[in-house]
């Protein structure tokens, strides 16, 4: 089922893919020798500046498959390339972004700081790394908040610091693990908003981790649902709803966008969903 | 916590100033209402002393240790008042005090980042640094002396100075070694994830998250350290027989306690205001760091 839906990608030969997993899985050895099998037989393909988002219960190993994509693991079996390179050459070649659920900004560095960070740790010199970090802070709309630290930043303040330096280094790939999941319902739609318009402005390919279907659907080229006990790929679904920069507000109240919700639901709950009034959970 | 509004910070202050008087004057009352209603002989009970004497040579009013305070130190023409020499003591044992502070502070910080690089050594090393302050100082300062007294490389010859401050940064690198792991090893999963994101190796990842993270552990680690490297130097003093510092002077003061009994509490109280004051330098070096003492960001 995972390859039919992966037709709409360019074969490699054409392209090479930001993201290519074949049959990789990943065993945890816990205590006493105990194994779970947090992922097994993945198979996925990312194109360059397509946005997937992967979703599903928890503990069904969607956000361990970003971290093997970042090399903050290593996968146990199967091959996993970035940019046709190994997961660990790409870390060490700074292919990937990354943000995380919480912001994770270093409290003592004030916004345009933390923005710097990656730059400072890979040697661009300060000029540079200020006209870089000025680009960012407009994009992501802190102008007034540059010299700010991150205590005196609410939490999507924060966030989008982060995603601006997750994006310091112009990366071709970025890794996102629930980065909106601490925020509130409102904030969050705004965030997803200009998620994907900074995502189609930079041409950055996404991997974007997340537990909600209406985010999955409004920010995707195509969701992955995946399966607990033990993880996998159970579908992928084709999210057909034009280009970012297209992608408004107005979009959440459009017939294609509830198509693209219920059909991720249907795949989630592995039958078609009853309709409303008759809830078959 | 870090926007407090100046006016709030300088009124806390000035409470803060205000109960630590109030400790002061609390003590004074203790001391002479004691004095006053307690039994002359102290209480005995079981034919253990719980209360002291409160007779005159036991308890001196605190009005005759002051005036003892201004007085020359002894008979002979010439002699300083005794707060003038308590003065000088204390900042002899204040010098040698700062240098066993900064020799234990390195070697505790140095003890700390091999146990954070390392987690063998922490596990290895961690129970040996706890036994080490098990150990009597006074047991320990004979051995260092006698050490010491070998030790004779070209014009360079061991002080009996400089086994005090040994002693002294046997007690304060301690606290330093505690303080600093703790530190170094405060940054979260995802900082330390982040930096391994961005292909940063051991050292970078030091000099860019732990060691800032670490400062607010560290600078409470290294005023407990400045107080208890005062603690060693004057225990070190009495030990090792360094004339010249408080340490000294309160043993000496206290021999000529039977026909001199207020006269030892001026170097006492001097200890004291030592340990004050060496705390409140390093508060004063912890200012330039505030900027790292920021609290983490709620997110």
């Amino acid at each position: 089922m995972t390859d039919t839906a992966r037709t709409t990608t360019p074969a490699p030969s054409e392209v090479l893919p930001a993201i290519s997993v074949r049959a990789a899985g990943k065993i945890f050895t816990v205590a006493k020798g105990a194994e779970v099998q947090a992922l097994t037989g993945i198979d996925l393909t990312v194109a360059p500046g397509e946005f997937v988002s992967l979703i599903g219960p928890s503990g069904c190993g969607k956000s361990t498959l970003l971290r093997l994509i970042a090399d903050l693991d290593s996968a146990t079996s199967g091959e996993i390339l970035v940019f046709g390179k190994t997961a660990r050459q790409a870390r060490l070649d700074q292919e990937y972004g990354i943000a995380f659920q919480s912001a994770g900004l270093l409290p003592w560095r004030s916004v345009q700081a933390n923005i710097e960070l990656p730059l400072e740790l890979h040697g661009v010199g300060k000029a540079e790394r200020a006209a870089r970090a000025e680009e960012l802070i407009e994009l992501v709309g802190l102008t007034d908040f540059r010299s700010r630290f991150p205590d005196q930043l609410s939490g999507g303040m924060q966030q989008r610091v982060a995603i601006a330096r997750s994006l310091a280094e112009r990366p071709k790939l970025l890794l996102m693990d629930e980065p909106f999941g601490a925020l509130d319902e409102m904030t969050r739609e705004r965030m997803q908003q200009e998620l994907v318009r900074i995502c189609s402005e930079t041409g950055a390919a996404v991997v974007f981790v997340t537990h909600s279907i209406p985010e999955a659907v409004f920010l995707s080229d195509r969701v992955v649902v995946m399966s607990p006990r033990p993880g996998r790929i159970v579908d992928i679904v084709s999210v057909d709803l034009g280009a970012g920069t297209s992608r408004s507000d107005s979009l959440r109240e459009n017939p294609a966008f509830f198509a693209g919700v219920t059909a991720v639901r249907e795949a989630l709950h592995g039958s078609p969903v009853a309709p409303l009034g008759a809830d078959l959970r | 916590m870090t926007m407090t509004t100046g006016a709030g910070l300088a009124r806390r202050r000035w409470s803060a100033l205000l109960w630590g008087l109030l400790g002061v004057v609390l003590l004074a009352v203790l001391w002479e209402g004691y004095k006053a209603v307690g039994p002359p002989t102290g209480v005995v009970l079981f034919d253990t002393s719980i209360l002291p004497k409160t007779d005159d040579r036991s308890m001196p009013h605190l009005v005759d240790m002051l005036s003892r305070a201004i007085e020359p130190v002894n008979t002979s023409a010439g002699s300083p008042p005794v707060w003038v020499a308590v003065i000088g003591a204390a900042l002899t044992s204040l010098g040698v005090a700062a240098v066993g502070w900064a020799i234990g502070s390195v070697v505790g910080f140095l003890i700390a980042l091999l146990m954070q690089r390392l987690q063998v050594t922490e596990r290895a090393v961690l129970p040996w640094l706890i036994l080490s302050q098990t150990v009597p100082l006074i047991a320990l300062a004979p051995v260092i002396v006698a050490w010491g007294g070998k030790i004779q490389i070209g014009a360079f010859s061991w002080d009996r100075w400089m086994s005090v401050a040994v002693i002294a940064s046997y007690l304060a690198f301690f606290p330093v070694a505690v303080g600093a792991l703790r530190g170094l090893q405060s940054p979260d999963t995802i900082h330390v994830e982040l930096m391994r994101s961005y292909n940063a190796g051991w050292f970078r990842t030091l000099l860019k998250l732990r060691l800032p993270a670490s400062v607010p552990y560290l600078l409470p680690a290294l005023r407990l350290g400045a107080a208890s490297a005062i603690v060693g130097t004057v225990v070190a003093e009495v030990s090792t027989g360094y004339k010249g510092g408080i340490g000294r002077m309160i043993i000496e003061f206290a021999q000529s306690g039977t026909s001199d009994p207020a006269k030892a509490y001026a170097p006492i109280a001097g200890a004291v205001v030592l340990g004050l004051v060496s705390a409140g330098i390093v508060a004063l070096i912890g200012l330039t760091l505030r900027r790292f003492n920021r609290q983490e960001a709620a997110s």
